[in-house]
């Protein structure tokens, strides 16, 4: 199931969610439901009697990692973020790395930068994959009491729609400054890219926001690499009204982000598509797979699909099942043709 | 979130290229340069190398590749170049500039 817990399906019911899975992402998101040949691989991972399966030779990806560093400490790992990462190049079998602070928002950020950056240059020192500094842009942070904006939602129950999406707007060039200030620093330090992760997380202004840093960091830096990783399949109409370009970014779903990501100057997007708790993996993997294809399909530049905890049909559990992420991982690969994780 | 047992190394033994077990930073390197696709940023590589793309993920071959080329390994044998030296190698096999290593280059230069 979506929450990780184990159940049994006959074969018809098996096939019965595949086909739901894949049927309802194609009419939310207006995409192509999955073929009839697509469909039979996914049911073959699903019926596989291992508990790992893996691609095929000649088929890997590259990967990427949100908050790596932080991973190692969550688990209770005493070592620091350059150890973490050593442990992740060395021992996992890591492509790339990202270094990240605990806070894991641009905003508290900015204030500790000039501590964060020597962590940076000394780990680039003695690693060798690319390293990625990351951080959300969060913009719930911008708001009272955490921030100096008046808090939206406390000015809708009033009526005060205009006041709150002034606020939004206000939160949306704060944003912004914080996160041209941390990844200009950390480009000038040797990053080898950016990670703006947990896209979207507050709405329409979050995704906005970090649209127009990433516009501004790739004039400033035509060669920068950006990763942008979003936080849920849909980008939550919070403002309702904002837009990049002319289009509207409430509503919008991965096969319409990537478009507006591209414009913007990102180099390597990642989509989200959301584990639903009730429904079974078979279901929520055909439903994530319909979602991402579509996603791969428009994109001009490398997709990297979320698949961590609670996305991309991965469980939502402290420590997800491997039958169910080794599936997740073979299914996503094999059928949308991805660039990486 | 999640665990790195069932997130981290569950993918990278399901579909991962093993990064510096066999050419995965590399291939991710030419993403990130150059925005190329898998396909491509894979070709890329291993015309640079001189192998082929299959071989890419194959540890025994790329250790030795690695090791000939500079590239750095998972285990730091005495005398191979390791950390940055190896990233100026990258930098030079592939054809790319690597932020570090020019930030590097203009702390030394003088």
């Amino acid at each position: 199931m979506g929450d990780g817990s184990p159940i049994e399906m006959a074969e018809s019911e098996l096939r019965q969610d595949l086909e739901e899975g894949t049927r309802e992402a194609a009419v939310r998101g207006k995409i192509p439901a999955l073929s009839e040949d697509e469909l039979k691989h996914l049911y073959d991972i699903f019926a596989a009697p291992y508990r790992f399966l893996s691609v095929e030779p000649g088929k890997e990806i590259v990967l990427s990692y949100d908050a790596g560093t932080l991973k190692i400490r969550r688990v209770g790992i005493a070592v620091n973020r350059i150890q973490a990462l050593q442990i992740y190049e060395k021992l996992l079998g890591a492509d790339t790395m990202e270094l990240a602070h605990v806070d894991y928002s641009f905003k508290p950020i900015k204030p500790i930068i000039g501590n964060e950056q020597p962590v940076l240059e000394q780990a680039l020192l003695v690693t060798h994959v690319p390293l990625f500094y990351g951080a959300m842009p969060n913009l719930g942070l911008y708001t009272q009491p955490d921030g100096p904006f008046p808090n939206p939602s406390e000015l809708l129950p009033q009526g005060k729609i205009a006041e709150a999406r002034e606020s939004y707007e206000k939160s949306v060039e704060a944003a912004i400054r914080d996160m041209v200030y941390v990844s200009t620093a950390m480009m000038e330090s040797g990053a080898d890219g950016i990670n703006f992760d947990t896209t979207g997380a507050a709405g329409d202004p979050d995704f906005l926001a970090t649209l127009k840093a990433v516009e501004i960091l790739k004039k400033k830096y035509p060669d920068i690499c950006i990763e942008l990783g979003m936080a849920g399949e849909f980008v939550l109409g919070m403002h309702g009204d904002l837009r990049y370009d002319g289009v509207r970014v409430a509503g919008l779903y991965p096969h319409d982000q990537v478009k507006l990501a591209e414009k913007a100057g990102v180099t390597i997007f990642g989509p989200v598509v959301n584990t639903n708790t009730n429904r079974s993996s078979p279901w929520n993997l055909s439903r994530a797979v319909t979602f991402m294809k579509a996603c791969v399909k428009v994109s001009h530049i490398p997709i990297h699909v979320n698949m961590g905890m609670g996305v991309g049909a991965v469980t939502v559990a402290d420590h997800p099942p491997i039958d169910i992420v080794s599936r997740a991982s073979k299914a996503m690969v094999e059928i949308t043709r991805l660039d990486g994780l | 979130m999640g665990d790195p047992y069932g997130m981290a190394i569950t993918h990278a033994i399901a579909s991962g290229m093993g990064g510096m077990r066999g050419a995965g930073d590399l291939v991710a390197r030419m993403q990130m340069a150059r925005g190329m696709r898998i396909n491509e940023a894979k070709t890329y590589v291993a015309n640079k190398l001189k192998v082929g793309v299959m071989d890419l993920t194959d540890p025994i071959i790329m250790t030795e590749v690695r090791q000939d080329l500079g590239l750095g390994l998972v285990t730091p044998l005495p005398g191979i170049v390791k950390g940055m030296e190896a990233k100026f190698r990258i930098a030079d096999v592939l054809g790319i500039e690597i932020n570090c290593v020019k930030r590097f280059k203009n702390s030394v230069s003088f």
